[in-house]
């Protein structure tokens, strides 16, 4: 393998790694928050708190990592990706500080207050709305360089079905994926209320995410016929992915097996993601970044992968401590420690 | 390119920067507060400094939360606006950016593990254990970020031709000749920075109530490790000059406003510039700046006259390096005299002069490391990377970028100000009398 397909695979695992666990962390945000109008908050917030509060920084160096590493292997994307999207990259660095700091403001400073939750349930729909904006333009079409300026048409991306396609599948997906968890973690956790309700949760947004995969799916081949082609080649993978889709819905929907539903759910999206990346190949923006032409000195290649492996003998053994301590262990998980 | 978007671009990266870097200095300098008091508190059971290792690390966990989000702002602000230098950065020094994320990633895990697990270990020793990655991450991440702006200093590692890269080496980008002077002086500062903070906490809850043992150990512990990081500190500042002299005689002679080469030159403090660039007013201390730029009275200095007139510095960073070092010497002379005091039976360490003067120094030191970046990053100028490209060709075309600027601005004033608000709420509503009380309860009445 090269240099260049290990930084990009490398990358891409890390992307879809921060999927996951952003989306635990987002969607537990909306379900705060309807937890709390409906007055339903008694039931859920504990079972939230109890894991979110020790692993939300982690979440955040998964997304840190993506975009360290992505200028690092492939600098051009630096000067596209920075000038067109200084605006909605702005917002959403905001939204993130916001969810971040009030966060740690409101957990271990004071009581929860109404407005709080709301930032926190909404920034949780907006981050994955305004982040996804970042794979619509890495498509094509939207990005315009004149002159040595390069500029965002905004008006092609406000008007473009693809575009919104994939907004509402990122935000319907981040629900899904949340309520999947919540499921299996208050299983653990034996707290049988809180289970029957995300159980509900989890059941219901699997339907918008299997809709939102079918739109976009049609709406890409109607904005870029070669990646959607591509994708077609390539349909054992996306075929995997609603094989697991259908396992986890079994699952749940028959109330056993939480575990198992979740890792299913997993390697659904895990399919669907590296499906739809590995089409993408050679671009990392169409038409201006490959991946080849567009990668970094192949010494820098070099250092940076073996940067990662020793970075990775230090966090696997940390992480697995992380995980045995809070997530696995079944005292605290019950609320016990 | 419009000249506005290129302000607006740096008044953006100062802002962000001078912003983050309040936060990052805490993330960098509290851990080892932490884990000193904790090691302190085991080894001699005492629960005073143990309590005092709980409620640092309470407070600490509301800073280093700003500190992640203005830290993944800055990260993605340095692509936003500054793509083309980041274009060229990523070719280059790119291999420090990415371990710095490991080493976030390492303190993150294990603050999270260290923050829940107070009471779960028999031996309390292990607890400690936890604390030692989280000091190691933390120092990691600045070492990291420091030779990234070494590199923009002092450029290396690697060969160029019309625009695209011949070779490059990134170990040797990396430990480029500004790392070593830099990466020591940012964290000596950074140590000495957090124990004038604690200890003026400290100094304060005296001053205002009564010098309870928590309070007065707590003073002990921070004063003492005060005093030797601004030893410390006071070292490295003068191997960052030395360094300066040799390979960025333009930074240093600005700051020095010594702007002909001679030998045995005079150390030039605070003055003001007349029309004709005069210096009066000043306090000179002769033959003074050979000795700091060299080690030797009579060395010569270069001065300013030897760098093209495009290519230098603008003046006023001579107030920026004066304060930042007036506030060094007085940081090290508080503590010593306190030190004195302490040992000494008859004398009082805890008068009122002392204690002001504690209180002040916390504030101080943290005015000194923004004075100090300002100076490094305003003596860089006009280059972004000295000698290969300037801050006008490095910045965004984007039009947007004034209004970014208010738009970050009113986040850094809700984020400062909730900040605060937190923290007092926190330590306020918890006194430190009872929560002793509650977690050990077997602590002696008249001990308080
Ligand atoms: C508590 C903060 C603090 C204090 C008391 C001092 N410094 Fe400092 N100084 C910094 C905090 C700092 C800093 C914020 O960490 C800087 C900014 C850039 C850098 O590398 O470190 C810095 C930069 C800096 C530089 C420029 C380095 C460069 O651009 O490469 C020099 C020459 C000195 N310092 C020298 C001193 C001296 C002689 C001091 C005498 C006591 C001193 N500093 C006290
Ligand atoms: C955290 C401590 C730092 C502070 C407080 C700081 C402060 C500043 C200030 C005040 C400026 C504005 C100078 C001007 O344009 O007039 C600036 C510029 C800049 N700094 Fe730093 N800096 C810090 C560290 C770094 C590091 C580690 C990097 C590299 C990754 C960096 C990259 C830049 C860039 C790209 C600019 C814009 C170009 C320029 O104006 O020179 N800074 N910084
Ligand atoms: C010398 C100046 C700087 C120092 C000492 C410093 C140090 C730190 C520290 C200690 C943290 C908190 C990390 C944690 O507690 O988990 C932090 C956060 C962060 N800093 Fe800085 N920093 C500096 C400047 C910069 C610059 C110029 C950048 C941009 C490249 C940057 C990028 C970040 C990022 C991305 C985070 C968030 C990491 C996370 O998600 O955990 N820092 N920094």
């Amino acid at each position: 393998m090269s240099y260049e397909l290990i930084g990009i695979t490398v990358l891409w695992l890390f992307l879809y790694g921060y999927l996951i666990v952003a989306s635990i962390d987002f969607g537990a945000g909306f379900f705060a928050y309807y937890a709390k109008i409906s007055k339903k908050d008694h039931i859920m917030n504990q079972l939230i708190s109890r894991y979110l509060s020790p692993v939300w920084e982690v979440t955040n160096v998964f997304f840190v990592f993506f975009f360290v590493g992505i200028v690092g292997f492939f600098p051009e994307t630096a000067y596209y990706y920075g000038t067109a999207l200084l605006v909605p990259g702005s917002i959403a660095i905001i939204l993130l500080a916001i969810r971040g700091s009030f966060y740690a403001f409101e957990n271990y400073g004071s009581k929860q207050s109404n407005i709080y939750m709301f930032l926190y349930g909404a920034t949780g729909l907006l981050i994955p709305a305004s982040l996804s904006t970042a794979l619509t333009l890495s498509e094509g079409g939207f990005i315009d360089e004149k002159n040595g300026e390069v500029s965002l048409k905004y008006l092609e991306l406000f008007t473009s079905p693809y575009s919104w396609s994939v907004v509402f599948l990122a935000i319907v997906s981040v629900l899904f994926i949340s309520a999947a968890f919540l499921t299996f973690y208050a299983a653990r956790a034996r707290d049988y209320p809180a289970l029957k309700l995300v159980r509900i949760y989890a059941l219901f947004w699997s339907v918008p995410t299997i809709i939102a995969s079918l739109t976009t799916f049609i709406a890409l081949s109607q904005h870029n016929e070669r990646h959607y082609e591509k994708m077609l080649d390539l349909w054992w993978m996306f075929g995997l992915s609603v094989g697991f889709f259908m396992l986890a819905i079994g699952l749940i929907y028959q109330g056993k097996r939480y575990g198992i539903a979740f890792i299913s759910i997993m390697l659904q999206y895990f399919f669907a993601f590296f499906g739809y990346g590995i089409a993408h190949l050679p671009y990392i923006l169409n038409p201006y970044i490959t991946i080849v032409e567009g990668a970094t000195h192949e010494s820098m290649g070099i250092a940076l992968i073996v940067a990662f492996i020793a970075g990775l003998c230090l966090l696997i053994p940390s992480l697995v401590l992380l995980l045995r301590l809070f997530l696995f262990n079944a005292e605290y998980v019950k609320g016990k420690k | 390119m419009d000249l506005d978007t290129v302000l607006m671009s740096r008044l953006i990266t100062a802002m962000t920067l001078g912003f983050h870097i309040i936060f990052a200095t805490l993330g960098v300098g509290v851990p080892l507060m932490i884990s000193i008091a904790e090691f302190v508190g085991v080894k001699k059971n005492d629960p005073h400094y143990k309590m005092m290792a709980r409620r640092w690390a309470r407070g600490f966990v509301i800073t280093v939360a700003v500190g992640v989000v203005t830290g993944t702002a800055i990260g993605l602000q340095l692509s936003l606006v500054w793509p083309n230098f980041m274009q060229v950065a990523g070719n280059v020094i790119s291999l420090p950016l990415f371990m710095e994320v490991f080493a976030f990633f390492f303190e993150a895990i294990f603050l999270g593990i260290y923050l829940y697990t107070w009471d779960r270990f028999k031996k309390p020793f292990t607890h400690w254990f936890l604390s030692i990655p989280i000091v190691i991450g933390g120092g990691l991440s600045a070492v990291f970020i420091t030779t990234v702006n070494a590199f923009m200093n002092t450029p290396e590692g690697f060969a160029m031709e019309d625009g695209s890269f011949l070779a490059v080496n990134p170990l040797a980008a990396m430990l480029n000749p500004a790392t070593p002077s830099k990466v020591f002086h940012v964290l000596s500062s950074a140590y000495l920075a957090c124990a004038a903070l604690l200890a003026a906490i400290a100094a304060f809850t005296i001053l205002k109530k009564k010098a309870s043992a928590y309070h007065q150990k707590a003073l002990k512990l921070t004063v003492t490790i005060m005093f030797i990081f601004a030893a410390a500190n006071l070292l490295t500042g003068d191997t960052s000059a030395k360094f300066l002299a040799e390979h960025q005689p333009e930074k240093l002679a600005a700051a020095e406003w010594h702007f002909e080469t001679e030998q045995g030159a005079d150390l030039v403090v605070f003055g003001w510039l007349n029309e004709t660039h005069e210096i009066i007013g000043e306090i000179r201390i002769p033959k003074f700046l050979s000795f700091l730029a060299h080690g030797d009275f009579n060395a010569e200095v270069t001065g300013l006259e030897e760098t093209p007139e495009k290519e230098r510095p603008p003046l006023w960073i001579h107030y920026m390096f004066d304060l930042m070092v007036t506030i060094g010497m007085a940081l090290l002379g508080v503590s010593f005299l306190y030190l004195v005091f302490s040992m000494i039976r008859k004398w009082n360490e805890l008068n009122k002069w002392f204690l002001w003067s504690l209180l002040f120094s916390g504030p101080l030191a943290f005015l000194a490391i923004e004075f100090g970046w300002i100076y490094a990053e305003e003596g860089r100028q006009p280059w972004i990377i000295r000698g290969y490209m300037t801050v006008d060709e490095a910045a965004t075309s984007s039009p947007y970028i004034g209004l970014m600027f208010f738009l970050f601005l009113g986040l850094y004033i809700v984020l400062g100000t909730l900040c605060i608000v937190t923290l007092r709420k926190l330590f306020r509503n918890n006194p430190v009398e009872e929560e002793l009380e509650k977690q050990y309860p077997s602590i002696e009445k008249g001990d308080e």
